[in-house]
């Protein structure tokens, strides 16, 4: 199994507009963490893609490109990208970009992005979330087929006839993850497509049982070799080495993050909701209880990689740096040793 | 397999995403016949409700509504206009709709409104529809793993909200029966008070802290909108008892 980081370089107060520090700040902050996650060995770091005042990324490509000449190892990627409004050639052509001057590290993760802000921004109607999602991942997968690209036209670009699109990656084909949030038809869509499927979420993992089941039915059903089939799953990260202290430190931190960004919880984030999600799924912990919850990943959904956001709510470097080290040397070689001999399990059966 | 303690029987659900999957599947568990549709043909999630929610039919939206007892809207708030809305007249109709601006995008229509979304849906219905805002609190993933049976010590509570009291009552065994405490909020105008960014909301309290919260905080809710005098009135707990 896989371990790494992902980050969306969040405010929970955005910056005035005309202060640029805050936001030197923190991308420079963002640098720092892959670069420290590639020394201890981790194996991937992503990158998140809003458009908002209290978001620092905007364009994860150039990030991690800068990201790309620090480090040697690490895999680098989007997490992820709102392919929905974007046109699926730039971003093909980005990310090969990237692969190549990363010597064969770069990956995409499509999403349809759970905020919205990017669709009026570039000029494309709400309404279209559905069918922008499904012509536009169509397309940048067939674009890893042909390096010199026919493609019919949809409702939202014109016909492609015979296009040379350059770069090519490094790598052929160049990983591209579809990434859903717990819509039922987004893991039925994946499958169908038979990409692999990135699941980003806090809770419990034995929710999305059924959900992978259906991806994998799908998939089968289309056609796509099981074998070729991989799931990853991710969501917010807190390791200390006393299982009280990361649960007492990230609170105050947490707390803020989902006042701010959340918008439902803009009436507060009461500490026993948070309780319960520490007990539940959510990735805080000691590294033994970090180790257990990420195993259940693994075991449930057949996750073979497993990427933590590692400073949510804005954490002081000194804090998110802590958790890094925790997952490079406590957690992440105990479940590679655990999962190093088998390949990654078929998801439980469906109890119907 | 236990069987519905009140009216509703037949449950319809118009939307088959994260919500209306997850509830599919609870109330098929517990006994309920189950009819649900998404916004198109019914084969398109044939194979979806088949692993998700086995034993939920799923049929076009038209369909769903004839023989229903309760129909529980399932969608966004962007999305409730594709609703065969003008159908449901006479109908008890649970509405589970937020509006959630990051999601949903701005719309005009509620933030330059005094109204609760549930009151705006309701002015789009039929007369002699009964509309019941409950559910809309609780997420799919707690629908879907924080079920307990009567009596447990760590049962949460879901507010629901609605004129017709007898409409009411009814929800409230379908809450029960999926295994959440029911706790009357009053009449729909309060469903303001069980919007996204309220205590109440996604929250998990029990039914104690949410009855606290309805009586003490209603003036405060959602939006900062004035609530009508009606919220002192609530029937709390005992006029839910069978």
């Amino acid at each position: 199994m896989e371990l790494g980081l992902y980050t969306f370089g969040e405010f929970t107060t955005a910056p005035a507009a005309d202060d640029p520090v805050p936001v030197h700040a923190r991308l420079k902050g963002i640098v720092d963490s892959a670069v420290l996650a590639d020394e201890a060995g981790l194996d991937f770091f992503g990158v998140g893609e809003h458009f908002r005042r209290d978001m620092t990324v905007s364009q994860p490509e150039v990030v991690l490109a800068h990201i790309a000449a620090r480090t040697n190892r690490i895999r680098l990627g989007s997490a992820a990208t709102v392919l929905s409004t974007q046109d699926p050639v730039r971003v093909f052509q980005q990310f090969a970009t990237l692969d190549q001057l990363s010597d064969g590290r770069a990956e995409i993760i499509a999403g349809r992005g759970a905020f919205v802000e990017s669709y009026p921004l570039f000029g494309y109607r709400l309404d279209d979330y559905e069918a922008l999602f499904d012509e536009k991942i169509q397309l940048l997968l067939e674009l890893r087929e042909q390096p010199k690209i026919t493609w019919p036209g949809g409702r939202f670009r014109s016909a492609l006839e015979a296009a040379d699109i350059s770069p090519q990656p490094y790598q052929r084909p160049l990983p591209v993850w579809i990434a859903v949030g717990g819509t039922p038809a987004s893991f039925a869509r994946a499958g169908v497509l038979g990409a692999p499927l990135y699941m980003g979420f806090f809770g419990d993992p034995r929710q999305f049982v059924r959900h992978v089941a259906l991806y994998r039915r799908a998939a089968e059903q289309a056609g796509h070799d099981p074998a070729t089939l991989r799931t990853g799953s991710g969501g917010h990260m807190f390791i200390r080495r006393r299982s009280q202290d990361a649960r007492e430190e990230l609170y105050p931190y947490y707390s803020a993050y989902w006042k701010a960004n959340g918008g439902q919880f803009a009436g507060g984030f009461p500490r026993g909701l948070y309780d319960n999600w520490v007990d539940g799924g959510l990735m805080v912990g000691s590294p033994q209880e970090v180790i257990d919850k990420i195993m259940l990943h693994h075991e449930v959904l057949g996750s073979d990689r497993y990427i933590g956001q590692y400073d949510v709510g804005n954490l002081p470097a000194a804090m998110s740096t802590e958790t890094i080290e925790l997952l490079a040397t406590e957690v992440a070689p105990v479940i590679r040793r655990e999962t190093a001999a088998e390949p990654a399990p078929e998801p439980d059966e469906v109890v119907a | 397999m236990s069987e519905p303690s009140g009216p509703i029987r037949t449950l319809g659900i118009l939307g088959a995403g994260r919500v209306g999957a997850t509830l599919a599947r609870k109330a098929v568990e517990i006994g309920y016949r189950v009819l649900i549709a998404a916004s198109g043909d019914p084969d398109a999630i044939a194979m979806m409700i088949e692993i998700i929610a086995p034993g939920a039919e799923p049929r076009l939206a038209a369909d769903v509504i004839p023989e229903a007892d309760a129909v529980v809207l399932a969608v966004p708030f962007a999305k409730h206009e594709s609703l065969p809305l003008n159908r449901l007249g006479g109908k008890l109709v649970i509405d589970a709709v937020n509006y959630w601006a990051p999601s949903d995008g701005e719309i005009p229509e509620v933030a330059g409104s005094e109204l609760g979304t549930s009151e705006l849906i309701q002015a789009k219905l039929p007369p002699g529809t009964r509309l019941v805002k409950a559910l809309n609190t609780v997420g799919y993933h707690e629908l879907d793993l924080d079920a307990r049976p009567k009596g447990a010590p760590d049962r949460k509570a879901v507010a629901v909200a609605g004129d017709d009291r007898e409409a009411v009552r009814a929800v409230s065994h379908l809450i029960d029966d999926l295994g959440f405490d029911p706790v009357d909020a009053g009449g729909l105008a309060n469903g303001r008070a069980l919007e996204p960014g309220t205590s109440v909301f996604g929250t998990g309290l029990d039914a104690e802290s949410t009855a606290d919260y309805l009586r003490g905080n209603l003036p405060g809710a959602a939006r900062a909108c004035p609530l009508p005098q009606r919220g002192t009135e609530f029937e709390l707990g005992p006029g839910l008892q069978r």
